[in-house]
């Protein structure tokens, strides 16, 4: 197949460039007898978006909460910035598929609740979260609670509430599958222009092959039964093109297609 | 807007008075009083003060009985909701504590603790206490994993995940758990005065039923339900200004 030119060659290149925010090796995790993660090893690069593809059930999910020290894993090593994940730190916030916000707090308190838990007097904390507030396009809503937002502007503040606390790895799961197509494509603008700003490692759980060559820098394609990284995919040639281009650009419809075409026999 | 709940209330009020009334009319029962005749004499009773005393003297194990409900039913409620093995050693307890038939349990109560004021508040926590520590228990244990992940990720201690996420989450049900043990408070401090000793409101439904003074006994019931009626509105106004999120909706999706 065409698709094992780009990735064998993508693998041989990508690895020893850049350091690594995050390092998984050899981790593998069961569930009872469900074997959820085999096994695995991935590097994050610093500064980056890479995309955790796959079919659902694949672990996905199981992988960014083991690095977010939400979940033991049962053998093998993470490390974040060179120290060994034994479970949450400041090194790292979350950002959930279902937004995890508190119904009974306004989206001010909301965005300021990391802060909150480390104990940030309340005016600096606010000040803080105002600010990412406004930076994720929520302004005037501070006083609004979660039940009286869209969907998109609920993962908004999940977003302001990640961004507040200043971690060094952004671990997104899935946080626009809740949303509708326009918000989300609007999203994935905002995620380029974010990664560029921020300078933070962001790792981005996703099942939309489009989304994730989109806002990618490093795409890991993860298989089922046994869980594997099978490919990984660094596009190279359309990043720097615009926002308004990368749709259009023949490299990112080439890896879209490719892509499908090594998902699509595991899809039932 | 808040008028039109009022306008309600009262117009529900009037309609289940004015049924009142033409029920004693007709009459449906010889002792079956009405309204009119029922309120006379409460205001009677009020005017030489005798259901005053008698409200001293109920809402003492009443009041009593309500006050180590609420704490000691949401605190073993809490825990239970909190550790499994807890719940597998106490929460049968409550449980069978709250199908058990009350007035089976009096005799035993009476037997152990006299006709005193203990048992009569004792008689209260056994009516008060199950239902506010299954309450706590069950919505401890609904509390929503995402959000509990969601604090430990952002480095919260047991303490914050207690104080911070599965209190304010579960506040709406252990309300709604207070609002029926203080329901059934109210059954069993009157409960208690018809069968243990009859003092208090207890004493004057069994002392006008004697007589035959039905008016009178029906004002003193009367007058327990709408006092219970206040209380459960005044511990909605805490709830709303203790929980200032629980009106406001819940985040489905
Ligand atoms: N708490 C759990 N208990 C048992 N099995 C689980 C649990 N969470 C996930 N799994 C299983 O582990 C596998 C990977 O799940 P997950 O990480 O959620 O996948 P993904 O996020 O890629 O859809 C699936 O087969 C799933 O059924
Ligand atoms: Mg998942």
């Amino acid at each position: 197949m065409a698709m094992s030119q780009i990735d064998s060659a993508a693998v041989k290149t990508a690895q020893p460039l850049v350091d690594s925010a995050v390092s998984v090796r050899n981790v593998s995790k069961k569930y009872g007898d469900v074997q959820a993660l085999k096994d695995l090893s991935l590097e994050f690069p610093k500064g980056e978006l890479t995309s955790l593809l796959g079919p659902s059930g694949c672990g996905k999910t199981t992988l960014l909460k083991i690095i977010a020290g939400l979940l033991p894993h049962d053998s093998g090593q993470i490390e974040v910035g060179g120290k060994t994940v034994t479970g949450p730190g400041p090194d790292r916030a979350f950002v959930f598929q279902d937004f995890a916000l508190l119904p009974w707090a306004n989206v001010l308190r909301n965005a300021a609740f990391g802060l909150e838990l480390r104990g940030v007097a309340k005016s600096e904390r606010e000040a803080i979260a105002e600010k990412y507030i406004r930076e994720v396009g929520l302004a005037g809503f501070e006083n609004k609670f979660p039940h009286q937002l869209s969907g998109g502007m609920r993962q908004r503040v999940g977003l302001a509430r990640a961004l507040s606390v200043n971690a060094q790895v952004l671990l997104l799961d899935e946080p626009f599958s809740a949303v509708d197509e326009q918000t989300r494509r609007k999203f994935q603008e905002d995620m380029l222009a974010l990664v560029a700003n921020e300078k933070k490692t962001f790792i981005f759980v996703t099942h939309s092959i489009e989304e994730a060559v989109y806002v990618s820098d490093q795409i890991a394609i993860l298989l089922p039964r046994p869980s594997r990284v099978s490919e990984i995919i660094r596009p190279t040639s359309f990043r720097g093109k615009g926002v308004e281009n990368i749709r259009r650009d023949s490299e990112y419809l080439d890896i879209v297609d490719e892509i499908w075409a090594s998902l699509r026999s595991y899809v039932e | 807007m808040n008028n039109r709940p009022l306008l309600l209330k009262l117009l529900s009020a009037a309609l289940v008075f004015g049924a009142w009334e033409i029920a004693g009319r007709i009459p449906i029962s010889y002792a079956f009083p009405t309204f009119i005749e029922s309120m006379t004499a409460l205001l009677s009773m009020m005017g030489d003060g005798s259901i005053f005393l008698a409200y001293a003297e109920t809402l003492k194990p009443l009041v009593l009985g309500l006050v180590i409900s609420a704490f000691f039913g949401i605190g073993i409620g809490l825990w239970i909701g909190l550790s499994a093995r807890f719940e597998w050693l106490f929460g049968p307890i409550f449980i069978v504590m709250q199908t058990a038939p009350l007035a089976a349990l009096i005799p035993i109560l009476v037997m152990v603790y006299g006709i005193g004021l203990t048992s009569k508040v004792f008689v209260v926590c056994v009516m008060a206490m199950p239902v506010i520590v299954l309450n706590t228990s069950g919505a401890v244990r609904n509390t929503p994993q995402s959000i509990k992940d969601m604090a430990k990720s952002f480095l919260a201690s047991d303490r914050d995940v207690l104080v911070k996420i599965i209190i304010p989450a579960a506040s709406p049900i252990i309300f709604s758990g207070l609002r029926l043990g203080v329901s059934a408070g109210f059954i069993g401090a009157i409960l208690a005065e018809l069968k243990i000793t009859p003092t208090g409101v207890g004493d004057i439904i069994s002392y006008s039923r004697s007589v035959a003074d039905y008016p009178s006994m029906y004002a003193a019931i009367f007058s327990i339900i709408l006092l219970a009626v206040i209380f459960l509105n005044l511990l909605e106004k805490l709830e709303n200004y203790m929980f200032e999120g629980n009106n406001r909706g819940y985040v489905s999706d």
